[in-house]
């Protein structure tokens, strides 16, 4: 059974940098996934405004009636989050796992532009291994 | 058993390399530079802008392996760099000390430095500042997590004096920032 529906990375202005759509009931088109990327960067950033105590650093954990979004931000302002199952477990620790996959196969790729879109296969390749790997420790 | 220090961790953490083969390496892109540019002071520039390319890429690698959380003051941040960044990235530490009275400016001391191994500067590259990308790496790191920093060398023993010390100066937290690019 899929745990995760949805990958998104977004740079810190807020582009789409990354997505990737695991199982056949959630693909978005192009469009769609960059709407949805921008809207997520300015609610990300409208919850540290509501925040009452100064030091908020935005969702982290949104949960639906049919869904999870959990979020992580990098000190970087890089944000990785992905859409998930209702109570999936350890989404946290793989969203840890993906930053270190972007920083290894990603920003130390000397021929990718930093804050541009990732079209880097061993990042691909590794991040396919991971889910993969995960799907079969959750199921 | 004695406490373990705070970047050992970090070091034991990521791949290492063979130290000559860096120390070599990096010989040799610091000839190349001053073959091609012919100019000591150019070539200053050009190692701090390496550096700085590296800096903003470096930082997040820094971030999601060492198990650091958002530092509080600059001086935490001074700390981190010396004890954990160093160790992660060259394999030895730096000192902090020096700091001025409002907290902004504080001198990095190497205990080693690595890149400067089998290195003597010629007559000829008198004002080089071998081991400028350093200070790029720093500035360009700091810049990535809304700091805006100077960093420039203030003792270099290549040049005579009797320790490797960077100056480390803060300019201004930059807040929330969006790096838009400069294309026009």
């Amino acid at each position: 059974m899929a745990s995760i529906y949805n990958l998104f990375i977004i740079n810190k202005s807020g582009g789409l940098i990354y997505y990737k759509d695991y199982g056949s009931t959630s693909k978005l088109d192009t469009n769609d996934s960059l709407r949805l990327a921008s809207l997520w960067h300015s609610m990300h950033a409208i919850s540290k405004q509501l925040s009452p105590t100064p030091g908020c650093t935005g969702i982290e954990l949104l949960q639906a009636t049919a869904f999870d979004l959990h979020c992580f931000q990098s000190l970087t302002e890089t944000k990785f989050f992905v859409v998930a199952e209702s109570g999936a477990i350890g989404i946290e620790a793989l969203l840890k796992t993906i930053y270190e996959l972007y920083t290894d196969y990603v920003l130390k790729n000397p021929f990718y532009e930093v804050e541009m879109p990732i079209r880097c296969e061993l990042f691909d390749l590794h991040l396919a291994r991971l889910i993969l790997r995960d799907k079969s420790v959750l199921v | 058993m004695a406490p373990a220090k705070p970047g050992d961790a970090a070091f034991a953490n990521v791949d290492h390399v063979n130290a000559e083969l860096f120390t070599l390496t990096y010989g040799a892109m610091v000839r190349q530079l001053l073959t091609d540019f012919e100019d000591v002071e150019e070539v200053n520039k050009q190692l701090d802008t390496m550096g700085y390319n590296i800096g903003i890429r470096l930082i997040d690698d820094f971030l999601s392996k060492a198990n650091v959380t958002r530092c509080s003051e600059f001086r935490e941040t001074a700390d981190v760099i010396a004890k954990i960044g160093f160790k992660m990235f060259l394999g030895v530490t730096a000192t902090v000390s020096n700091w001025n009275a409002d907290f902004t400016e504080c001198s990095l001391v190497l205990d080693d430095n690595p890149l400067v191994d089998f290195v003597e500067l010629p007559e000829t590259c008198q004002g080089l500042y071998y081991c400028n990308v350093l200070c790029g790496v720093i500035r360009g790191a700091l810049e990535m997590v809304s700091m805006r920093t100077e960093v420039k060398w203030a003792r270099d023993m290549l040049r005579g004096d009797d320790a490797y010390e960077l100056r480390l100066k803060l300019i201004e937290h930059v807040a929330e920032e969006y790096p838009y690019k400069d294309d026009d």
